[in-house]
């Protein structure tokens, strides 16, 4: 998997007969319980409405596609439904675009500022930098409830209300706390030695971001974009408070389809799959990145 | 030598600019709104979209906590004491339940164990997916059926695991507390503390069920903190201890354990800040239940302000929720603070 090689095991250490076969049996044990909800979603969503609910746990006799008329046959039905909407619910289809549309401005705005707040906060210290850096962590814990009033009346003062720019304007800036704590973190760690070395060789403030800190970013850069890509795509507080209309992104979608009564819970379940889709893919293939980002995010506070 | 400080200085300056607007934008949308919906909640605007920013005194906050008779009788206190405790018994299990996963999780894991990052990928995946995916995906399991279809979810799970006779209704208004005619119930009542054998100081089963999904989603991570951890100690350590005659058992009581204390402490911070201010969970689960067994500040704050147009109300519930997470995050950031400066 893409996290091997993230924390290397030790050599040397002793092993124990004795509780082997007890720690695989646990750990698989754990397996089934985290892989259990997503079997449980990507089956049902592939099933027919009218199927067996007493069989909801049990794969089809046959996996084939081949006849949606037939209930013990997959289906793409349900997926399509999701897809497509109805009268009644905006399709995951539209949703996605929202999504797309308001998380990659939103991740990419955050994370540049994240960065340039990280380089001045982490090597251009001024008088109570530190202190004024504390109080800026606090707005990354604060629950949103204790803010929303202000800003939505805000937001519409400012016309953002009821758009996805306004949505993307909100994440930039409840970002700044995180993003500027990684970026802050990981220059904290480049020697400062390197930095007057160019001083003395005439470099100032923006020379030496453009041509020592921004070519060693890349890492920290590869983890703020994952870490705010999945926070800005999962986020449902803002999005349901600022946009609830046909612009909502999918995580507002899916509660609309998931709150529907009318709608199958096969629909429902592709829905839930398809939000969830883009956040994995990131994880399977950027994982151990995303881990580090965890790590930076959290460790360090 | 001087005008390099000059320099540096300028450039300091500049640097500050550069941040100023964040700075600013901290300043207004973090503390300015705070004080903004302090001042909401004690204003008239009551209701309606309209605001009216005159002073109203503390009527709002006296709702919540019932102050007196009429109000102690009133939906408001008696969701907002509901959505208290179940929000501090759902982190104390979710906390509870995250460490002893998380950590045990860790502890196999470092000892050698084929296929070590498959289990790591899989323990830590749904930290990659939507409170509101994985809401749903639990409710979905937690449908218990009834008399007719039978059971399904979770409970046709136990069943055709021949533990048929778990079958909880999940989605009942059970609420698990101290009995009140028991002896310890009784005795508590005769020293004035009968409130402790009374559903006010209890866990519902919906609490429960949320945390079984919280914890789905991020015991993992927890196991990802503590595995780290774990790593960082150095090998000669266990070997000491090993060679001192240290069973396994005080090895991780004496040693491990302890050592491990500041991941704990970011476990804790990170952890409890997200369940305190849990809302798009309890959403995606249904809301708020029968009775209010599921319902949380977050949620009731969102309901009172924007499902009822109370502005005032649900300000002051915003306030509360604050204060709660403030009293965790303040000690953290002012210790944080004297050690960064101490280095």
């Amino acid at each position: 998997m893409t996290t091997q090689a993230m924390i290397p095991a030790k050599s040397q250490r002793r092993h124990f007969k004795i509780g082997r076969f007890v720690i695989y049996f646990i750990l698989i044990v754990f397996a089934v319980f985290y892989i259990l909800p997503v079997y449980l979603i990507v089956l049902t969503g592939l099933k027919q409405y009218n199927s067996n609910l007493y069989a909801m746990w049990d794969l089809p006799p046959i996996i084939s596609f081949a006849d949606c008329t037939n209930p013990y046959f997959f289906c793409f039905d349900g997926f399509y439904a999701a897809w497509f909407g109805s009268q009644a619910v905006i399709g995951m289809g539209q949703a996605f675009m929202n999504s797309v549309t308001m998380t990659i401005p939103a991740t990419i705005l955050s994370t540049l500022l994240g960065s340039l707040n990280g380089y001045i906060l982490a090597k251009w210290k001024f008088k109570y930098a530190d202190i004024v850096f504390a109080f800026v962590l606090f707005g990354m814990f604060i629950p949103y409830q204790s803010i929303l009033i202000p800003l939505i009346l805000t937001l519409r003062s400012m016309g953002l209300y009821a758009s996805l720019s306004g949505l993307v304007f909100v994440h930039v800036v409840y970002s700044i706390p995180i993003a500027g704590l990684i970026f802050r973190n990981y220059y904290a760690t480049i020697p400062n030695e390197i930095i007057e070395a160019s001083r003395i060789d005439g470099s100032n403030i923006f020379t030496i971001y453009r041509y020592i800190i921004l070519p060693l970013s890349a890492p920290a850069f590869v983890v703020v974009l994952i870490w705010q890509f999945t926070n800005i795509w999962n986020d449902f507080i803002f999005a349901v408070t600022i946009v609830q209309n046909e612009r909502m992104p999918m995580t507002v979608a899916l509660n609309n389809i998931a709150g529907a009564f009318t709608v199958p819970w096969n629909v429902q379940m592709a829905a839930a799959f398809l939000t969830a889709l883009p956040t994995l893919l990131v994880y399977v293939v950027l994982g151990r990145y995303f881990l580090r980002g965890l790590l930076a995010g959290s460790l360090k506070g | 030598m001087a005008a390099l400080n000059w320099e540096k200085n300028w450039e300091k300056i500049v640097g500050f600019l550069f941040v100023l607007p964040s700075l600013i934008a901290v300043l207004i949308f973090v503390y300015g709104f705070i004080g903004w919906t302090g001042w909401v909640s004690v204003s008239n605007w009551k209701r309606g979209a309209q605001p009216n920013y005159t002073y109203g005194g503390f009527d709002s906050y006296a709702r919540l906590f019932g102050t007196n008779e009429r109000y102690a009788a009133g939906i408001d206190s008696k969701r907002f004491a509901a959505g208290m405790r179940n929000v501090i018994g759902f982190t104390l299990l979710f906390l509870a339940g995250c460490i002893v996963v998380g950590f045990s999780l860790a502890v196999l894991l470092d000892r050698f164990v084929v296929g070590e990052g498959f289990f790591r990928s899989v323990f830590l995946f749904p930290m990659a997916i939507s409170f509101i995916v994985t809401g749903l995906a639990w409710r979905w399991l937690f449908t218990p059926g009834d008399s007719n279809i039978g059971s399904t979810g979770i409970n046709l799970l136990f069943e055709h695991l021949g533990l048929g006779f778990i079958r909880p209704n999940w989605a009942s208004d059970v609420v698990y507390h101290i009995p009140a005619d028991s002896i310890v119930g009784q005795s508590l009542s005769s020293i004035g503390l009968a409130w402790f054998a009374s559903p006010s100081f209890g866990v519902s089963l919906g609490i429960i069920t949320l945390t079984i999904a919280a914890m789905w989603q991020l015991s993992g991570y927890t196991m990802a903190l503590y595995l780290a951890g774990l790593r960082g100690i150095p090998d000669d350590l266990r070997e000491a201890a090993r060679v001192d005659g240290a069973t396994e058992v005080q090895l991780y009581r004496h040693i491990i354990i302890p050592l491990l204390k500041p991941v704990t402490l970011s476990v804790v911070i990170v952890l409890a800040h997200i369940s305190l201010k849990i809302y798009d969970l309890v959403v995606a689960m249904g809301g708020e239940g029968q009775g209010f067994v599921k319902d949380v500040p977050a949620l009731n704050m969102w309901d009172t302000t924007y499902g009822q147009a109370r502005f005032a109300q649900g300000a002051a519930i915003g306030v509360v929720l604050l204060i709660l997470i403030s009293i965790l995050i303040i000690p953290y950031l002012t210790i944080s603070l004297r050690q960064q400066e101490e280095q």
